[in-house]
């Protein structure tokens, strides 16, 4: 085949058929998908850090008033829900590791045991969502709120100021939510992917790409939950 | 063929199941303990020890799980350094001015 040179349109195609042409070897080829996607999660970086910003600035300024719903919402579902985070990117680790392992079986059964991990997340925050309809804690629907200040006592906190945490615990938790059940769609196209043989050794980019997205989803959690549940608990 | 020698396989970071076991388990404590210690009241500190175990649950996460602390790639880091970077300058700058504007 090599005898001919016009047939040899890719030199290093007898490698690693997922070698693109442009790229010298797997290594730059790998190293560049990978750092795109840390340039993506950059700006989900500053996606997430402007109502990061916004939560910062109202509770700076209505800081009673925020403590007092902040102490309205049940702490045991976020850890459990926190943990669960914590356990799916255990499965995400392992996942990768046996794409690079070559292990078939092992690779759909980890990717699976995220997707699974993944929505038991949503539906304890369905769960969630749920008790906040029941409160009357949803902004603009029925909306109301009489909780004492902590601290302050005989003061009550002010209603519209706990209406503005509220919006922010729905924007915040909602758009993290939405970026799992994006990584639970992920997760799924991946495990097909890989129940066909479509990711051995040579190729896995997409369970390791995929993978720093619901690294990156779980960090997004781990600063939510104290922010959220816990900062305010001990008044 | 000139360039065989180049395409050797990549040397990949191969995390063992013991060491991803173990961040696992560091993980789970760290939340135990901050849902804990939530519940002492240690005044302003509160917030500084959460956000403080937090931080350190997500270096472990990226440095481990996400295997920057093994890559290659130089870049990675500087990505990571310029986001952390531009979100300190918003949150910063922002409360700048929030915090020392005397608008109430």
């Amino acid at each position: 085949m090599h005898t001919s040179p016009a047939v040899v349109v890719d030199e290093h195609a007898h490698d690693n058929p997922a070698l693109l042409h442009h790229f010298s070897d797997e290594r730059q080829q790998k190293n560049a998908a990978s750092l795109g996607m840390w340039i993506f999660l950059a700006t989900e970086v500053m996606f997430f850090g402007g109502m990061f910003c916004a939560y910062l600035v109202y509770r700076h300024w209505y800081f009673g008033d925020f403590s007092a719903a902040s102490q309205t919402i049940a702490i045991l579902p976020g850890a459990i829900n926190t943990a669960i985070l914590i356990c799916s990117s255990l499965t995400v680790v392992l996942a990768v590791r046996a794409a690079q392992l070559n292990r078939r079986s092992q690779l759909v059964f980890w990717l699976l045991s995220t997707i699974v991990l993944g929505l038991v997340f949503l539906g304890i925050k369905g769960y969630e969502y749920h008790d906040k309809f029941v409160e009357h804690h949803v902004p603009g629907l029925n909306f109301s709120f009489v909780e004492a200040l902590p601290g302050h006592v005989g003061a009550m906190a002010n209603p519209h100021h706990a209406e503005i945490f509220f919006s922010l615990y729905f924007a915040l938790t909602g758009m993290h939510a939405l970026h799992m059940i994006i990584g639970v769609g992920l997760f799924s196209f991946l495990a097909f992917e890989a129940w066909r043989g479509r990711y051995t050794s040579n190729y896995y980019t997409p369970v390791e790409n995929s993978g720093l997205y619901w690294h990156f989803v779980d960090i997004i959690w781990i600063y939510l939950f104290p922010l959220i549940y816990l900062i305010d608990r001990h008044k | 063929m000139a360039n065989h020698a180049t395409t050797q396989h990549p040397t990949e970071h191969i995390s063992t199941v013991g060491s991803s076991v173990t961040i696992w388990l560091i993980l789970l404590m760290c939340t135990g303990l901050t849902a804990w210690v939530a519940f002492i009241d240690l005044g302003p500190l509160n917030t500084v020890v959460a956000l403080g175990i937090a931080t350190f649950k997500a270096t472990l996460v990226v440095l481990f799980f996400m295997h920057v602390k093994y890559t290659n790639e130089k870049l990675t880091p500087l990505v990571i350094v310029s986001a952390l970077f531009f979100l300190g300058l918003l949150l910063s700058l922002s409360m700048a001015d929030f915090a020392t504007r005397l608008w109430h």
